[in-house]
């Protein structure tokens, strides 16, 4: 690891009072593991009393008024700061709107990157290490995220929550693709890997370098000894725009995994804002999965149903794993077609993400969606019309971790 | 001497005034100073735990905010002594930092709703609202008992016992 690598990063702490809700020594901890340190942004305190009208939203709370002043701070230099966390307490209306603002704020008016997170009083280190990760690796890894073509020969191997990928590459071209259900991580992923190499015609020891990501990745990683172990924010926001050919200019992307949700801005193969779901299995792959079981038909086929289905037939009161289910299985007993519950399960899940997640994200075209559960055909189909946008599926577009571990290990190569 | 809670609550300007006049604030620096330098918490800068917001769960329920019931955890048992309370509506910030204010709609609903004498008080635009501000709060302050029922007895106790000694 070089000196910068491995060199402490400064993160302004942006909040209405986080020392308050007892989750403190949680940030401490999850910042500890990723070498950061929180800062909090030094404000001159009469300025609280206008900052309201400088930034032109006039809040109630003094706090949140202070957190505005901080978030000023940091766009002025006069924090010196790499990165920001903005963070308020879960459930606050006021805390929210200005969570927002200030995010959107330091986003256009300097390039240090953001992320934002409510907070309830049992958020655990764990819940916000893969944010802090992905924080610490875009200030650190700069150079490494811009890299732009594979090059050598290279693989990657992403251990996610349901499923295991790997992908070998050989100059900028996939030449081999594994892709396995994950039950035990490590066998998950040396069967993956070999399914992988054989395709390629390419021994282990001839691949010049290996990235790992997923939530597996630190298992795995140190298992073959990879050059590369990363987060799966920045690892799949570049290979989501290397593998729908967008390295430049604005993007979105979507990833719909198995476990969690992610939805990122990316600027030229880097992320801006993001934000990560996961509390809830209504909008992941495990409902689906669920679902397709309900319905009797494999997952690969429920994509399909669902194209030929209308969400509108099926009334959803709730999109949670267990009312959602409830209430599919109840349209079913009144007569309706599998084909509807099918639509109606897709729609369900991308009004999560667009009630939940992308709110907090600029939504910027081209909006490119990954993960396993953009292959289900009615998925993309109903995030573009709750979008009234064109969604972008790329080919390959489930390996997107593997890919990007692959790209993103090819920079070892030449070093 | 009364136990007056004052509004900002952390108003060093109101916490002299309380006790010039021979009474006892109740503040949020006491609080905080508890807080900061309890021995085997390590959570700079505050030492507030996850118990805190669950202590909170006593003045406010399980879908407020997690930091409204962690700063409650503080200020409710200020509430709970509160004999009297002046409140200080509007204040600048630096007449004392105002905080998250769903803590302070909810303190000052608490505060209200106990029944206990309360000043309530604009805080001045021109020095004749602030001389007239100043007024109000002295006069609320002579208003209030200066020893406790109980204090006087046992103030009479202790001079009858005193007598007796001496005769």
């Amino acid at each position: 690891m070089s000196t910068e690598e491995s060199a402490l990063v400064k993160i302004a702490l942006v909040s209405c009072g986080s020392e308050y809700a007892g989750v403190q020594p949680e940030f401490e901890e999850a910042a500890a593991k990723v070498n950061a340190k929180f800062i909090f942004p030094e404000i001159d305190v009469a300025s609280i009393d206008t900052i309201g009208r400088d930034f032109g939203l006039e809040v109630a709370s003094g706090d949140l008024r202070l957190m505005m002043a901080r978030a000023k701070a940091v766009v002025e230099g006069i924090a010196n700061a790499d990165g920001v966390f903005i963070t308020t307490c879960f459930r606050c209306a006021e805390g929210a709107i200005v969570r927002n603002e200030v995010r959107r704020y330091i986003h256009e008016h300097s390039k240090i990157p953001v992320i934002s997170y409510s907070f309830t009083e049992s958020t655990s280190a764990g819940t916000l290490l893969t944010r802090l990760e992905a924080l610490t690796t875009i200030v650190r890894r700069r150079h490494l995220l811009t890299r732009e073509v594979q090059t050598g020969l290279t693989a990657g191997i992403d251990s996610g929550s349901t499923t295991t990928k790997a992908v070998v590459m050989r100059d900028n071209k996939i030449i081999g693709k594994g892709w396995v259900p994950t039950t035990k991580v490590l066998e998950s992923a040396e069967e993956a890997y070999s399914i992988a190499l054989k395709e390629a015609g390419v021994s282990r020891e001839e691949v010049q370098a290996l990235g790992t990501t997923g939530y597996g990745r630190f298992l795995i990683g140190a298992h073959f000894k990879a050059q590369l172990i990363q987060e799966e924010i920045t690892v799949n926001s570049k290979g989501a725009v290397y593998l729908a050919d967008k390295q430049k200019g604005n993007a979105t992307v979507i990833d719909i995994g198995g476990m969690d949700n992610k939805a990122i801005s990316v600027q030229d193969g880097i992320p801006g804002m993001f934000t990560m779901g996961g509390i809830c299995a209504g909008a992941s792959g495990r409902f689906f999965e669920m679902i397709s079981k309900r319905l009797g038909v494999d997952i690969t086929e429920l994509g399909a149903l669902a194209v030929k289905g209308m969400h509108e037939h099926v009334s959803m009161n709730s999109y949670c794993i267990v009312f959602g289910t409830q209430s599919l299985v109840n349209s079913l007993a009144r007569g309706a077609t599998p084909e509807d519950v099918a639509a109606a399960a897709c729609y369900s899940v991308v009004e999560q993400i667009y009630e939940q997640q992308l709110q907090e994200v600029d939504v910027k075209e081209p909006l490119i969606l990954v993960g396993g559960s953009s292959l289900i055909a009615g998925v993309p189909k109903a995030l573009g019309e709750l979008l009234k946008i064109d969604v972008l599926v790329p080919e390959n577009s489930h390996l997107i971790g593997a890919v990007g571990a692959a790209l993103l290990a090819s920079g070892f190569v030449e070093e | 001497m009364a136990k007056v809670f004052i509004y900002p609550i952390n108003s060093l300007i109101l916490a002299d005034l309380v006790e010039r006049f021979g009474h006892k604030p109740l503040t949020m620096m006491n609080q905080i100073r508890e807080k900061v330098t309890s021995l085997s918490l390590d959570s700079p800068p505050l030492n507030i735990t996850p118990e805190d917001p669950k202590l909170g769960l006593k003045y406010a329920a399980i879908e407020v905010p997690a930091g409204v019931r962690g700063r409650m955890a503080l200020i409710g048992p200020l509430i709970e002594q509160t004999e009297a309370a002046i409140i200080v509506e509007n204040p600048p910030t630096d007449f004392g930092c105002v905080g998250c204010n769903r803590t302070n709609e909810l303190t000052k609903y608490l505060v209200r709703s106990k029944g206990v004498p309360v000043l309530e008080v604009e805080y001045p635009k021109s020095d004749d609202e602030a001389r007239d501000f100043v007024n109000k709060i002295v006069a609320f302050l002579e208003s209030l008992p200066k020893e406790k029922p109980e204090e006087d007895e046992k103030a009479k106790e202790t001079e009858s016992a005193d007598k007796e000694d001496k005769e």
